[in-house]
């Protein structure tokens, strides 16, 4: 068992001819993913390897049943690109595009609202059922299939670096999410929480924050009343000067809000396992999950 | 990125934003000639640097007669002014803005800025204004007034109104304040601030309203589409190093420790500045070399940290996920061949081709230190710039 994608996930790859778009694909077709399609607008009728390209996401959902879509569109084009996926019936869209304007994700949120589809990202690494789907850009050689720790995180290869301990350390993953570097993304924290608490196959949880906004702080909310399984917190930023954007669009201590300091006092209140020391993280595991493989 | 006062000014007037007369000054004797067409004192002699709290440093001051204005001018120009956002080494004035005064009535706090939580545009307003926005909110949050629009229907008359009548607009001023709110909207999403804030803005005894102040930032991501911003960008009020960084399109922020370090990734480059603290050292920057670096881009890298004075000591920490590790020792090899290496420098790597990496790094016969996890390299470097 797994969350949000699987077997039965039929992909379409909008922005399939880019180099970025190509590597990925061919990456997670290696993978086993279903690639069911790609987009190129203008470049309809071709194919890359043998993914047939489409001109518009409609054909793709039409022609070929996408079901899913990741998307590899350069900054200026990928709120549009979401925008056409959802209006073509996508459900379940994953936005890897780094570097997209603040503001035309703020249109993208309240378009989607009523669409009932789900985004994950933008700026995210995607999302991996282990052995079954991987969608974006993460290394698919240190997963490991069969679960139980769910892994969701609003960065990239420092989710690399928690699942590459969990995979050491003979836990594996149901499924691995990142939820992004920007300050407005789709699916947040607590989506994840709940769908994890919900999958019988996940008996454990690893969350990994960062500083700005309050996320972190919502989601240990979540967790206090609705979480049973044992969750490993971490968060990263302890040394980040405020009023600085350090590096993601969405990781800045502003006015006080959004400290590393206050993230961990709230995961402490909701009896999160708090990593201090992400060099130790492995050691965390094997403590907190060791009833669970 | 962030813009000086009167060029905020200069976007509030394209917007129909009531400002001062007056302009920028370089020197002392433009000052002077600016203050002297304004057809009366006082005027107001204001340093443009990016930082808040001029006034209570010294650099805002109202000038009575030319000859204050002479006096004020020649002593904020060249000075160097300290506010609480500047840190205890302050800023060089360079720039100066010479205003006209006005007969303030009231002081009012207006700001658009994006709610992140809700993705709405949050309009901010209080009849507290002059005073820092922070201890208002933190001592009485009644007086902050949120009005929230939706960016995909836009600003409406009814936000307007409401804003109005909760900050007792007098009637005479009230097309005025629509026309201010309208614009500073729109100057807002035709221009992809981060935040657009007005702290005072004033309502004379005339019963004008006036933007006093000014302060515009954008967002980063959206610059490639103002151009004209761009030109806006002052490169006195950033790090030297900084601007090397971004030239390279390399995410690098100076900090005050001595443990240089590069990492692929803002999350896991946050984390690993996290442990070099822990392991009881200073991070002396944050460096993210991006996903999809290349031999090149990690040789760049390398020399803008290495470039740092205070830099004892260097982690270099990635996980090769698309930014494979045979890249990055080549990336590191050539660097320290062009630019050599006087300081100790620890590698941890994990991920694509790391077997391949790890060769090249053995191979090219460097002094470097390995380190099997983060915490061991953590340590490493600790213990390296203590010695």
């Amino acid at each position: 068992m797994s969350i949000f994608v699987d077997k039965n996930t039929k992909l379409v790859v909008q922005g399939i001819t880019g180099s970025e778009g190509m590597f990925h694909t061919r990456a997670s077709i290696e993978y086993g993913t279903n690639v069911v399609a790609g987009v190129t607008p203008g470049k309809g009728g071709q194919k890359m390897d043998n993914v047939p390209v489409f001109n518009t996401v409609e054909d793709a959902v039409k022609i070929a049943g996408a079901n899913t879509s990741v998307i590899f569109v350069p900054p200026p084009f990928a709120a549009d690109a979401i925008m056409e996926a959802a209006d073509a019936g996508i459900k379940m869209i994953v936005a890897i595009t780094e570097g997209i304007p603040v503001l035309d994700m703020y249109r993208v949120k309240n378009y989607l609202k009523d669409k009932g589809c789900r985004l994950i990202g933008p700026n995210c690494p995607g999302i991996i059922t282990p052995g079954e789907c991987k969608i974006g850009i993460m290394p698919g050689i240190i997963h490991k299939p069969g679960g139980p720790i769910g892994v969701v995180s609003r960065s990239g290869t420092l989710t690399y670096e928690v699942v590459d301990q969990l995979t050491k350390n003979g836990f594996g993953q149901t499924t691995v999410i990142g939820l992004g570097g920007d300050p407005v993304n789709g699916t947040n924290f607590i989506d994840c929480l709940d769908a994890f608490q919900k999958d019988p196959a996940t008996k454990g949880v690893v969350m990994v924050g960062e500083i700005g906004g309050d996320a972190e702080e919502k989601a240990c909310e979540f967790i206090k009343a609705n979480v049973t399984m044992p969750v490993i917190g971490f968060i990263c930023g302890i040394t980040a000067p405020p009023g600085r954007r350090m590096g993601h669009a969405g990781a800045i201590i502003s006015g006080g809000a959004g400290t590393a300091q206050g993230k961990i006092a709230a995961m402490k209140d909701a009896k999160v396992n708090v990593c201090e020391n992400l060099g130790t993280f492995g050691e965390l595991a094997v403590k907190v999950f060791k009833n669970l493989k | 990125m962030k813009i000086h006062e009167y060029q905020a000014k200069a976007l509030f007037r394209k917007y129909g934003v009531p400002v001062p007369e007056g302009g920028p000054a370089f020197s002392v004797d433009e000052a002077t000639e600016i203050a002297a067409g304004l057809g009366g004192y006082p005027v107001v002699v204001k340093a443009q640097i990016h930082a808040g709290g001029r006034g209570k440093g010294g650099g805002v001051k109202l000038a009575k007669s030319h000859e204050e204005a002479k006096e004020y001018a020649s002593q904020i120009l060249g000075m160097t002014l300290i506010t609480k956002q500047t840190g205890p080494e302050g800023k060089l004035v360079k720039r100066l803005l010479v205003e006209k005064g006005c007969n303030i009535a009231k002081e009012l706090y207006f700001s658009v800025l994006p709610d992140r939580s809700n993705a709405k545009i949050c309009l901010m307003a209080s009849e507290a204004g002059g005073m820092s926005i922070e201890e208002v909110a933190a001592e009485t949050p009644e007086k902050i007034i949120k009005v929230y629009v939706d960016p995909l229907l836009g600003i409406m008359p009814y936000h307007t109104r409401a804003l109005a009548f909760k900050l007792n607009i007098p009637k005479a001023g009230m097309k005025q304040f629509g026309q201010l709110v309208n614009g500073l909207y729109n100057l807002s999403m035709e221009y992809d601030c981060s935040l657009v804030e007005i702290n005072p803005l004033v309502i004379t005894k005339e019963d004008e309203i006036i933007a006093i102040d000014g302060k515009v930032n954008f967002d980063d991501n959206a610059l490639f589409r103002h151009k004209d911003i761009m030109e806006f960008r002052d490169l006195d009020e950033e790090d030297p190093l900084e601007v090397e960084a971004s030239k390279f399109n390399l995410n690098y922020i100076k900090l005050d420790g001595n443990v240089g370090n590069m990492v692929n990734g803002a999350g896991l480059a946050m984390a690993t500045m996290d442990t070099i603290m822990l392991a009881g050292a200073e991070p002396a920057n944050f460096l993210d070399v991006g996903g999809g670096a290349n031999a090149e881009q990690v040789k760049n890298a390398f020399q803008i940290m290495l470039s740092d004075p205070n830099v004892k000591a260097v982690l270099i920490n990635i996980f090769g996920g698309i930014l494979r590790c045979d890249r990055l020792a080549e990336g590191v090899v050539n660097a320290a061949k062009e630019v050599g290496l006087n300081v100790p420098v620890v590698i941890r790597m994990e991920g694509t081709n790391v077997e391949i990496g790890r060769k090249i790094l053995a191979e090219s016969g460097l002094q470097l230190i390995s380190a099997v996890d983060m915490k061991d390299a953590a340590i490493k470097v600790a213990a390296a710039v203590k010695s």
